[in-house]
């Protein structure tokens, strides 16, 4: 289940244009609102403000402050507007600042967008997209550096997206916004400025398909969001002692591309999954598991889950530090499976 | 119940302008909430319909008088205790037993039940069995309408319950800042389940919406002219463009929360309960106003009662005669 499509696209362009995640997530939020006018984009400062994170900047200018709209500090309550405006002819994109605000929405979320089509025997549908943001180290203390997809991601009805680079994030978030169903697209706010190249010409990413962020043969390393950069840089390490990591990003925790986690790990032996969610009753459990019952017989070693440790983040430096996955982390523990201690 | 006088006084001149047919309808409305319930009752009772049932009975005016001023795209959101809205804006009362007995031919395939009526055919986003869970779709429906330049309102019905949700507070904010044309139908059947509403309602109800800027007005719910004449009023007032309006109904919930609600004498009386069936109930009340003002013969209604019992009758054996649905439907529809 690679993308075909996707690498073809990258591979005509001559010298591939380069954008920050940021501007990626802009681009195609612009490109989906000039192509359907239901689009629209509503949340706290999403406007002139263009976010606290300035990723929307100059979208109100293009489409005006109709089409861009602040919203009072009210996550519930401009959700379930969102909600409603979905069940009714509209594609609105709301805006969760952090993503730790998601708790104020839950309801709207897990009891309303995710069981609207359900319960109304297919007839009613919430076309919603969620934009939220996940990811610490920004010193920003328990209360705005959490990583919730986990939560989402165990509601039938929802679908959640983790891009890792500004070409996936552009190209799933296009997908997400023509999907009928509601998604929660998660962004690192700590890889806004991250740079990669993407085509200037149309292309989405279908939502459930995973992307071999980097092929090998000793070791799969499943990475999602934040963990795909940590993992290459574990993967550089482990090349240095002969180890070849194989790094696989799902992009998408709901729909779940089992078949190329299960296909990776039988071709290795051995895998690891990183998230920088909690790992305990998160996704690193989830794909582990997934793994374990889809290439038993193929495993050499117990499948072992780095994830964010079991505490609030902390505050002070130092502290917060010790509570995310690291490239270090990464690399000990493959270098453990693959014998090499 | 000062209120209420001029907005009574308002409903017989808007009434004079109301065919006998018209009024008609919605007497033949009402009577089919009323006992369309108690067959919900009847099969509860005799553990024919599964889950669980929260009857209407006794506030079928709010419904009906409500519906009547809309135009069948307007859109509805109801609640749990829901049969009635759906009826009134024109759900067909077999494919309504149907769901709420689990069967494919219900409006939901059975997916849904009692608590989740939803027809698009009809404007129904769906009751929700969330207290208060609906007031940010109806407000969204409204901003939709609004957007789209369709000329269509949204109500949503909420019982005094869901005064103590925050959700209200915001989307009400949402409505009046964007001046959506959204209709918040507060029932104030007077118990939050077990609870009188007055133990845990702080200040005065139409206070809240005012503190927003909304219009608001207090209607007699026993009432169904009164309701609709109020109704008529903001809707027409939100189709124009000058948003939002909140109608604070007061109303009585003859039986308990729930049909297995009986032994309610813990939490209200027996006598309160039958001076509101004996005094103020809401068919009867319209029943002795259409013949007093000549709209039709006491034969004429009691004609009336029995087609609707028929076609109610017929309702309930079109659903205990549908099949369940497949098992195999069970993974279809979560996803669109």
């Amino acid at each position: 289940m690679s993308t075909p499509e996707v690498k073809t696209v990258t591979q005509s362009t001559a010298a591939p244009r380069e954008l920050t995640m940021g501007d990626a997530i802009k681009e195609a939020l612009a490109e989906e609102m000039r192509r359907d006018s239901t689009v629209l984009i509503m949340g706290e400062d999403v406007a002139e403000a263009g976010t606290v994170f300035k990723v929307l900047s100059g979208l109100s200018a293009e489409f005006g402050t109709d089409r861009v709209i602040d919203t009072p500090i009210s996550e519930a309550g401009f959700t379930g507007l969102a909600v409603g405006a979905a069940m009714t002819g509209l594609r609105p994109v709301v805006d969760i600042m952090f993503g730790d605000f998601i708790a104020l929405v839950m309801d709207q979320m897990a009891n309303q967008a995710a069981k609207v089509h359900y319960m109304s025997g297919g007839k009613w549908k919430v076309p919603l997209v969620m934009r939220t943001t996940l990811g610490a180290t920004r010193r920003s203390a328990a209360q705005h550096s959490q990583s919730l997809h986990a939560w989402f991601s165990h509601v039938p009805g929802l679908k959640v997206v983790l891009p890792s680079t500004p070409y996936d994030a552009k190209g799933l978030l296009k997908s997400a916004i023509r999907d009928d169903n509601p998604v929660i697209f998660f962004e690192d706010k700590m890889m806004y400025r991250l740079k990669g190249p993407v085509p200037s010409e149309e292309y989405t990413i279908p939502l459930g398909v995973a992307d071999v962020k980097r092929s090998g043969d000793d070791i799969t390393l499943v990475a999602t969001s934040s963990m795909v950069q940590v993992a290459l840089g574990a993967a550089k390490m482990l090349e240095q002692e002969g180890i070849s990591a194989e790094v696989i990003d799902p992009r998408t925790t709901w729909p779940l591309d089992e078949e190329t986690l299960i296909e990776s790990v039988k071709k290795t032996s051995r895998a690891i999954v990183i998230d920088e969610g909690y790992a305990r009753y998160g996704v690193t459990a989830e794909i582990a598991s997934v793994i374990a019952e889809g290439a038993f017989h193929y495993l050499d070693k117990p499948v072992k889950r780095i994830g964010a440790m079991h505490v609030p983040i902390p505050f002070s430096p130092p502290l917060e530090d010790v509570t995310v996955p690291t490239e270090q982390m990464v690399y000990d523990t493959a270098r453990s499976m693959c014998g090499k201690s | 119940m000062t209120n209420n006088k001029s907005v009574v006084e308002t409903e017989k001149s808007t009434a004079q302008g109301i065919s006998s047919d018209k009024y008609l309808e919605m007497y033949r409305k009402m009577v089919a909430i009323r006992l369309f319930e108690e067959n919900v009752n009847d099969l509860y009772t005799r553990a024919i319909m599964p889950g669980l049932a929260h009857l209407y009975i006794g506030e079928e005016a709010i419904a009906v008088g409500v519906c009547s001023a809309l135009r069948s795209d307007d859109y509805i959101t109801s609640t749990h205790r829901g049969h009635g809205h759906c009826l009134a804006k024109g759900a067909s009362p077999d494919r309504m037993f149907a769901e709420l007995l689990g069967k494919e031919a219900g409006y939901c395939r059975g997916k849904g039940g009692s608590m989740h009526i939803a027809d698009p055919a009809t404007g129904n986003l769906g009751a929700n069995a969330i207290v208060g869970g609906s007031t940010g779709i109806a407000a969204g429906a409204a901003f939709s309408a609004k957007r789209l330049g369709n000329g269509r309102v949204a109500v949503c019905f909420f019982g005094e319950g869901a005064l103590g949700q925050g959700l209200l507070y915001e989307s009400m904010n949402l409505a009046q800042l964007w001046k959506l044309p959204v209709i918040y139908v507060c029932e104030n059947n007077t118990y939050n389940e077990y609870t009188h509403y007055s133990e845990t309602t702080a200040g005065e109800v139409l206070d809240r919406p005012k503190a927003f800027g909304i219009y608001a007005e207090k209607v007699d719910g026993q009432d169904v002219l009164a309701v609709y004449a109020a109704a008529k009023k903001v809707v027409e007032r939100a189709r124009g463009g000058n948003g939002p309006a909140f109608l604070l109904c007061d109303t009585y919930r003859y039986r308990g929360h729930h049909v297995g609600d009986v032994s309610r004498e813990y939490y209200r009386s027996k006598q309160e309960e039958q001076k509101w069936i004996s005094e103020r109930d809401p068919v009867k009340l319209f029943g002795d106003w259409l013949i007093a003002e000549k709209h039709a013969t006491a034969d004429h209604l009691q004609e009336i009662g029995t087609e609707v019992k028929a076609m109610i009758d017929a309702a309930v054996q079109f659903a205990l005669s549908a099949p369940y649905p497949d098992p195999g439907e069970v993974q279809q529809d979560v996803y669109a």
